[in-house]
């Protein structure tokens, strides 16, 4: 028998589809090898890099990886730290120690620095087995959210919403004047005119159901130039 | 609690889904959504979708109104429609909706109960009215009570047998439930010194009061339920009902 | 007694006309409606989330619930009480082990996938459409699967095997009613069930027919899944 790949390439796949049969190819991330055929394991657009099948998932729930920049919330105070939603199935811990640079005496009130609600760009510094997560405010960048709104987005369409180098972000930015975070959680803050974080948001939007289409950034910037 | 950003938005006259305060999203009713109920329907106001169906029971009349039938409305929010509901008995949401429903058909006399009555004191008609959430994106009330009517409107008489049961194995009659009006319900909501319809999610979370109007075909006031712990003065509740009486004709055309 | 025709008119291997689509509920992880002659389905899945009380959770992988509900005006006759039955809860059950084979949900320990399949119009072969609908909506949350299961009922009307029988047929008091789950890749049956009396080798002989018409159910899902992403201009 000869090996062979049985999808298009770039092509909408779903669990259980039979993607390439033969010895010679190699499963890569989203497949799993049954007997001599390549089988899809999720939902999503399949290639071919050389002799790997890939996958590329689109949906999905955020899992927490070190070093990711996310934007959480406090959904609870503890005695030396806060409790923060991720937006995922497991909730983090900022610590007293990771939170600010200035001391914190013992018996503070820790609502002074972060209280309930309050938003926060923030990054994951440790993960374990058990998905018990730890994040950090001390990096560049990393601070408290102050108004604007928050929206989200499927955590597999991220990358397309920041774009190659924050390109696809900046264009929105540009065109809007919003201030617009974009989490790898898939957590998004947008803070500007009302009528413009309207248009903001559509256009991420828009971004989130066509992440999967080729000649996205033509399309959006079309799109931006239209919605003025 | 008010977010302030939704407040500022609002100073602007712009929601955050784009629409001016005063504004429903679009609003659609489809009927017959469900052969198996004697009628049936589906509403949507923008991504908020409900579905209502009406079943028919045999009952007997309660004994201080021998000569009419009976109605009862039943609500659930499905935990299907929202990460927010869990299965279970109805909360007080879907009992409060399901309430506010019913006041607006029994208290406008919307159906004819004396004409459900099938034999004085002993048989009459039960018209079972349930409406679940399938989508909550938002201002269930409103879409609730449209559904119910619009089953209601949809609503065809089951057969009768010799015996006279129900028989379901017939195809059902073509006489329709005696509907006699046609009440709408829109509930104008309350941040700050702003007033708005059609909330989403988050405008609802963050508002300090609320106010239920069912509005007849002539204007007439035929249900209210005011929600929310934030208090209202008479001017209030005046403007509200204004609001209210100008735009349940949206909702009545979508009917 | 001999089965020449279906009441409904179709041949002894037909399904109904069958209708999906993905993406139904905004507010879902992953959603689907699936029809089949006059039942319809409707799924959405919410999850891997946050699992409470705190003794359910297994540290070793999520867990999944399924939650089958008849809507209250979706019977052939008087209204279905809400609150569930014994069946209802039998039916969540039986679709969860239908479902679970086909999931790996390693990767979230403590937490729980929900799948919420509620009815709104029935004509039979609801745990099957359940089934079906779920797959799909679990696929569309975008969750870890190694196959995309279906399902549907085989049966007896008096002398013949039947696939996919409508109401008429699974009341007939001569027959019997087999919902079959499949994984189409492998063939494997990850439901049987069955109502009434039937021979071993025409018990054979309805598995068979049902997993042969397990395919026509896949494809439909398959394209239902494809369908809701956005094509190019």
């Amino acid at each position: 028998m000869k090996d062979e790949i049985l999808m298009e390439n770039k092509s909408i796949v779903v669990p259980g589809e039979v993607l390439a049969k033969g010895m010679s190819f190699l499963p890569g991330p989203g497949t799993y090898r049954r007997d001599d055929v390549i089988v899809a394991k999720k939902v999503g657009l399949a290639t071919v890099d050389g002799k790997v099948i890939k996958l590329i998932a689109l949906n999905g729930t955020y899992l927490p990886r070190v070093k990711d920049k996310i934007i959480a919330r406090v959904i609870d105070v503890l005695m030396t730290g806060w409790r923060v939603d991720i937006n995922c199935p497991y909730s983090a811990v900022l610590t007293m120690k990771d939170a600010t640079n200035e001391f914190i005496p013992r018996g503070a009130d820790l609502t002074k620095y972060y209280d309930l609600g309050d938003h926060m760009l923030c990054q994951v510094v440790n993960v374990t087995s058990q998905n018990l997560v730890d994040v950090s405010m001390k990096g560049p960048g990393l601070r408290k959210l102050k108004g604007g709104r928050f929206i989200k987005v499927s955590p597999y369409k991220v990358p397309r919403v920041i774009g190659k180098d924050g390109s696809m972000v900046s264009m929105i930015k540009k065109a809007t004047g919003c201030d617009i975070i974009v989490g790898q959680n898939g957590v998004i803050w947008i803070n500007g005119d009302p009528k413009a974080e309207v248009v903001a948001v559509k256009a991420i939007k828009k971004i989130d159901k066509e992440a999967h289409l080729s000649g996205l950034t033509d399309r959006i910037a079309k799109w931006l130039e239209e919605a003025k | 609690m008010a977010d302030e950003h939704i407040v500022k938005a609002l100073a602007a006259d712009v929601r955050y889904d784009g629409r001016k305060k005063l504004e429903y999203r679009d609003v659609k009713v489809e009927y017959g959504v469900s052969k198996s109920a004697e009628g049936s329907a589906r509403v949507s106001i923008g991504e908020t979708v409900v579905m209502a169906g009406v079943k028919m029971e045999l009952t007997t009349p309660y004994a201080d109104r021998p000569n009419e039938g009976n109605i009862m409305v039943n609500a659930e929010l499905l935990p299907l429609s929202s990460p927010r509901y869990e299965p279970g008995p109805p909360g007080e949401k879907a009992t409060e909706i399901a309430r506010v429903v019913d006041r607006g058909i029994r208290e406008s006399k919307a159906i004819d109960t004396t004409k459900l009555c099938i034999a004085p004191g002993e048989k009459a008609w039960g018209v079972l009215i349930d409406v679940v959430s399938i989508n909550d994106a938002g201002n269930l009330q409103d879409a609730a009570a449209l559904a119910a009517i619009a089953a209601l409107k949809n609503a065809r008489l089951p057969q009768l047998s010799e015996h006279g049961q129900i028989d379901y194995d017939a195809t059902k009659t073509d006489k329709p439930l005696p509907l006699e009006r046609e009440p709408v319900e829109v509930t104008v909501y309350k941040i700050g010194e702003h007033y708005f319809i059609d909330p989403l999610c988050t405008e609802e979370d963050s508002a300090d009061a609320r106010l239920t109007i069912a509005v007849t075909e002539k204007d007439t006031i035929c249900a209210l339920q005011k929600g929310g712990v934030g208090p209202l003065t008479v001017e209030d509740i005046d403007h509200m009902i204004g609001i209210a009486q100008k735009h349940s004709k949206q909702l009545r055309k979508a009917l | 007694m001999t089965y020449h025709k279906r009441f409904d008119g179709r041949a002894f291997d037909e399904v109904r006309p069958m209708s999906a689509q993905v993406g139904i509920i905004p507010n879902a992880d992953g959603s689907a409606r699936f029809q089949i002659g006059d039942t319809v389905a409707l799924c959405a899945v919410y999850g891997p989330r946050d699992l409470h009380p705190r003794f359910l959770q297994n540290p070793g992988t999520g867990i999944l619930r399924v939650h089958y509900n008849m809507l209250p005006f979706s019977g052939h006759g008087d209204r279905v009480r809400p609150g569930g039955s014994r069946r209802s809860k039998e039916i969540s059950m039986v679709m969860q082990n239908a479902l679970l084979p086909a999931l790996n949900l390693k990767a979230y320990p403590n937490t729980v996938v929900d799948v919420f399949v509620d009815l709104p119009q029935t004509d039979a072969g609801t745990r099957c459409a359940a089934i079906t609908a779920a797959a799909m909506a679990l696929a569309d949350a975008g969750l870890e699967m190694t196959d995309l299961p279906c399902a549907i009922a085989a049966g007896r009307v008096e002398d013949k095997i039947v696939v996919d029988l409508n109401y008429e047929e699974d009341s007939f008091h001569d027959g019997c009613d087999i919902p079959v789950a499949i994984l189409p890749n492998t063939g494997q049956v990850t439901l049987l069930q069955m109502d009434g009396e039937i021979s071993r080798d025409m018990l054979k002989e309805a598995i068979g027919k049902a997993i042969e018409a397990g395919k026509k159910i896949y494809q439909v899902q398959k394209e239902a899944i494809k369908n809701s992403f956005a094509k190019g201009e």
